[in-house]
């Protein structure tokens, strides 16, 4: 429990460090704020000083961070200059489109990582463990955005067995009730099923993307953490007396091995945060990934000081998430 | 012959990158019932490998390249491996040096003795508890209920030799191989681990295999006492007949080299040499030949060597005996 | 040299695979410009969108350009900015990183704080964010991914100092006189070198995709340069259509490219740091 709060403590500071830094991004970004109305010839001076001074620019920099801490305490992440709108409001919309993107592909490559690296390690040199060190120097090595175009090619274009690659549903089709903003889990729980098989469509390419994206470095840490286990002591004790196969590679390897494979999870999550801006990109995902490029695009700040600040809180969630799962693994972790 | 595990002319190789190493070469060996026999051997003469073959728990590495192992008369060897497995832990155990590593550091060590019991006694659930506090209370643990819950990085290292001993014991098996249990404790805790695995075995009639390299620990708990030499057998006897009549070259100059058997510091010697290296294609009959003092044309005359009968229940494997 | 050849000779057939893709790419940089029968920049408007023929090994682009062409001359720019990023940031960071390390103090609280918060951060944002900020031209994506890479090479020099400076030799040099910085330039950094040229050529393959992400983008390098990332994000258009040779041929180049820093990589681990051989 003390170990929790001391967790929670350490990340206050970080968390305060990503404010400035984001802050201080977004003030030396060359695209003034109060420029992107100047363009505008229609508005002359007094104008953009009147603009400026709304904005707050005006301000000495103390005082603008100031107003941008109670800003952030109150929810506000400011508003789109290029539309006007509150870029929160634009957030709660988006969020769950890049949550259940990015869920949807870690799931997928736990699954096919966390067996994969397993039967590599108890299996070395065979067909299996070739495979995975195939998959762990191969998968490293594709860049994403390219493997979405790919499987787009592949599975739309040429297969055409894939829906176009153009956001969450097709447009003629109604999304359901939404509870949690997942699509798929929307339409279940509202009982659609031919919504949640589009959904499920739209998703798998992304999600597929992704997660080859994410493969490799589960698949490697997983075959060589089970690899150094397999080879401790304690198993030995283990095979030695008797333990059925199945309690010595579950409860005894494998947990084990969780230890160092949970923190590469957390790691490989974070990664594909960033990874999510190019794939959404790709495959018209409206997330907040999405979001954030249009805006760095149309030199809108706002949207993308505030992207940087959910994915730097999301990245210390996870860490915090990480160790915490950490330490229930292992004892010696929670003290 | 009763004896409860009889090795017969065992031969365990391991293939390496550069060929095979002959690690084990037609060792020879009975342990009786109830008896305590200690293996002696300097560092790398195969004393762990031997223990591992008896387990079933070698390398994948290791081959078997002949000979047998009999356990009540039953050959391990050709025994199904299902039943292998249930006889690991219920009919033979074995603990290990470094017992905290040998230890699971993330389940609680009174569960790690619960996964054997319940392996092979299968207690009905809610009297699992009392077995694994029993255990741990034989082993002279205080506290059994409370130190069940402790995690192996809580405990000393003698107390996880106890706890290793908890676990092997657990299912009363009729043999027990300690493979240098004592390594890396303080004195004080060597003393009385040795003296709690002797007791145990006592209490239940358990054969005991006590692998050290420490001869005069070895003379003092042991009622016999084997001498391994680069993967041979080379000597076995009664250990006071080891101490006062060695016959083997090898062993004459191992009782020289213990500081607490020989009479004065004066007349502790080095043994002279070292083990041959194992993966030579032209490893001699006798691996101790090259090392030995009485040396003779004989010795290296090609065909293995075995143990003969030097003297009733004094088995020797030399040509040239003095 | 002659450790690598024995150990080469011993043949793990991906080490091999990953020095031959290696010297390769550095070939291909160095002298692709004079090795191709088209120029890179010339568009044709008669043979606009072709797939894949004799004449044009790769086919062409919508405004004719040869597409092998512009594949072989952006090697010599990816490599260039993922070496100029990975070596500013592996000299900077392990200069600052061995400091830290060995003095302790203020100073170390306070960069590995700031190293804390960058790493908060997903990197590909941060980057993204800094060639924002910086402004949109070649030199601020080299300095964008520098300054991302900058956590590792702290983070990696400053605990192989700390493990190193309290060691026998250290304490010789420094009884014997030695300031400060002899010990740290003579001793300390030399010794940490293993690690760090690890290190770098992991990094290298990360440099080269997060330079080609951000001009799939539209960050850093602009039209009409021949770079993988541009080339790739002007195919997206067309692969709908079924022109996949636009965005294929640049992709694959990206992916060998990156395999082959990842090859080399893992082969320079087992080199040099056999306790790290997974
Ligand atoms: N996995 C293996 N691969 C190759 N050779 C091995 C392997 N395990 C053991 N050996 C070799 O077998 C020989 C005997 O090893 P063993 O561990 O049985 O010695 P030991 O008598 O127990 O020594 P110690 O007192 O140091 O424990 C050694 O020469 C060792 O090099
Ligand atoms: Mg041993």
């Amino acid at each position: 429990m003390s170990m929790v709060l001391r967790r929670l403590l350490t990340a206050i500071p970080t968390l305060f460090g990503v404010v400035v830094v984001t802050f201080l991004l977004t003030r030396v970004l060359p695209g003034d704020p109060a420029v992107f109305f100047a363009s505008n010839p229609s508005m002359s001076a007094a104008d953009i000083a009147a603009v400026r001074e709304h904005l707050g620019l005006d301000l000495p920099l103390r005082d603008q961070f100031l107003v941008y801490l109670g800003n952030l305490m109150h929810g506000d992440l400011g508003r789109s200059v290029a539309t006007g709108q509150s870029v929160a409001a634009e957030f709660a919309r988006r969020l769950p489109a890049s949550a259940e993107l990015t869920v949807a592909a870690f799931a997928l490559a736990v699954a096919i990582a966390l067996p994969l690296g397993v039967a590599a390690a108890l299996r070395p040199g065979s067909p299996v463990d070739h495979a995975a060190r195939l998959i762990a120097t191969l998968g490293a090595s594709l860049p994403s955005f390219v493997t979405g175009l790919l499987l787009i090619f592949a599975f739309y274009v040429f297969a055409g067995i894939a829906p176009e690659p153009a956001g969450r549903l097709a447009p003629f089709m109604v999304e359901p009730e939404r509870v949690t903003g997942f699509l798929t889990l929307d339409a279940l729980l509202a009982g659609e099923r031919a919504t949640f098989a589009a959904a499920l469509r739209q998703l798998a390419l992304p999600a597929a993307a992704m997660a080859l994206f994410a493969l490799a470095p589960l698949t490697r840490m997983t075959r060589a953490a089970m690899i150094a286990t397999l080879g401790a002591d304690f198993i030995r004790t283990a095979r030695a007396a008797g333990l059925s196969r199945r309690t010595i590679i579950v409860t005894y390897a494998l947990r084990n091995a969780m230890v160092p494979v949970a923190t590469t999870m957390g790691m490989t999550f974070s990664y594909m945060l960033g990874a999510n801006v190019l794939i959404e990109r790709v495959f018209s995902w409206p997330g907040i990934g999405a979001f954030a490029i249009d805006s760095l695009i149309n030199l809108d700040y706002a949207p993308l000081q505030a992207f940087m600040l959910v994915m730097a809180a999301v990245f210390i969630t996870v860490n915090l998430a990480t160790d915490l799962v950490t330490a229930l693994i292992d004892p010696r972790a929670a003290r | 012959m009763n004896a409860l595990l009889s090795v017969r002319g065992l031969g365990v190789d391991f293939e390496t990158g550069d060929g095979p190493v002959h690690v084990l070469e037609n060792v020879s060996l009975d342990i009786a019932p109830g008896e305590i026999t200690g293996i002696i051997g300097e560092s790398g003469s195969g004393k762990s490998v031997m223990a591992f073959a008896v387990m079933g728990i070698l390398d994948p590495a290791a081959r078997i390249t002949g000979g047998d192992i009999l356990f009540r008369g039953e050959s391990l060897l050709a025994m199904d491996p299902r039943r292998r497995d249930g006889w690991r832990g219920r009919e033979a155990a074995i603990i290990f040096q470094n017992p905290r590593a040998a230890l699971n550091p993330i389940r609680r060590v009174g569960d790690q003795i619960g996964d054997v019991i319940a392996r092979h006694d299968r207690p009905p659930a809610h009297a699992l508890r009392g077995r694994v506090e029993d255990a741990l209370r034989r082993v002279g643990i205080p506290d059994p209920a409370r130190r069940a819950r402790a995690w192996p990085f809580e405990l000393s290292g003698g107390q996880c030799q106890r706890i290793s001993i908890a676990m092997a014991l657990a299912c009363r098996p009729g043999l027990l191989i300690a493979d240098e249990p004592t390594t890396g404790l303080d004195v004080t805790t060597q003393a009385a681990i040795i003296a709690l695995i002797r007791a145990l075995a006592r209490e239940n009639g358990t054969a005991v295999a006590l692998i050290t390299h420490d001869l005069a620990l070895a003379a003092a708990t042991c009622d016999r006492l084997a001498i391994m030499h680069a993967g041979h057998v080379v000597e076995t006897a009664p250990a006071p007949t080891i101490l006062a009549a060695p016959r083997h070259p090898y062993t004459r100059a191992l009782l020289a080299s213990a500081p607490a058997l020989a009479g004065s510091i004066n007349e502790l010697q080095p043994i002279p040499g070292r083990l041959p290296d194992l993966r030579r294609a032209d490893l001699p009959p006798c691996r101790f030949a090259e090392r030995c003092p009485r040396r003779i044309a004989r010795c290296d005359a090609p065909g293995p060597l075995g143990l003969h009968e030097a003297a009733p229940r004094h088995l020797l494997a030399c040509r040239n005996p003095p | 040299m002659t450790r690598i050849a024995r150990h080469l000779a011993r043949g793990n057939p991906l080490d091999l695979a990953g020095f031959a893709l290696f010297g390769l790419l550095c070939l291909t940089a160095a002298f692709g410009p004079l090795l191709v029968a088209h120029d890179p920049l010339a568009t044709d408007a008669a043979a606009m969108l072709q797939p894949p023929s004799a004449r044009h090994w790769f086919g062409t682009d919508q405004i004719g350009r040869d597409i092998l062409a512009r594949v072989v001359v952006a090697a010599r720019l990816d490599l260039l900015i993922a070496a100029g990023a990975v070596g500013l940031s592996m000299v900077a960071g392990s200069i600052m990183g061995a400091f830290i390390g060995y003095r302790g103090g203020w100073a170390d609280v306070v960069v590995s704080r700031l190293v804390d918060v960058m790493m908060a951060f997903p990197l590909f944002v941060l980057a993204m964010a800094l060639v924002a900020a910086l402004g949109n031209s070649v030199a601020n994506v080299v300095y964008a991914t520098a300054i991302v890479n900058l956590p590792f090479y702290i983070r990696l020099a400053r605990a192989e100092v700390r493990l190193r400076r309290d060691l026998g030799y250290v304490e010789a040099a420094r009884v014997g006189g030695a300031g400060d910085g002899r010990i740290l330039m003579r001793h300390l950094v030399p010794n940490i070198a293993a690690p760090l040229v690890i290190q770098g050529s992991v990094n290298l393959g990360w440099a080269v995709l997060n330079a080609a992400g951000l001009s799939f983008l539209g960050l850093g390098v602009r039209p009409p340069a021949a770079e993988w990332g541009i080339m790739v994000a002007e195919g997206v258009r067309f692969i709908a259509s079924g022109q996949w040779w636009i965005a294929t041929f640049p992709g694959l180049a990206l992916m060998l490219a990156v395999l082959a820093f990842n090859l080399l990589g893992d082969a320079l681990r087992d080199l040099l740091d056999p306790r790290l051989r997974t």
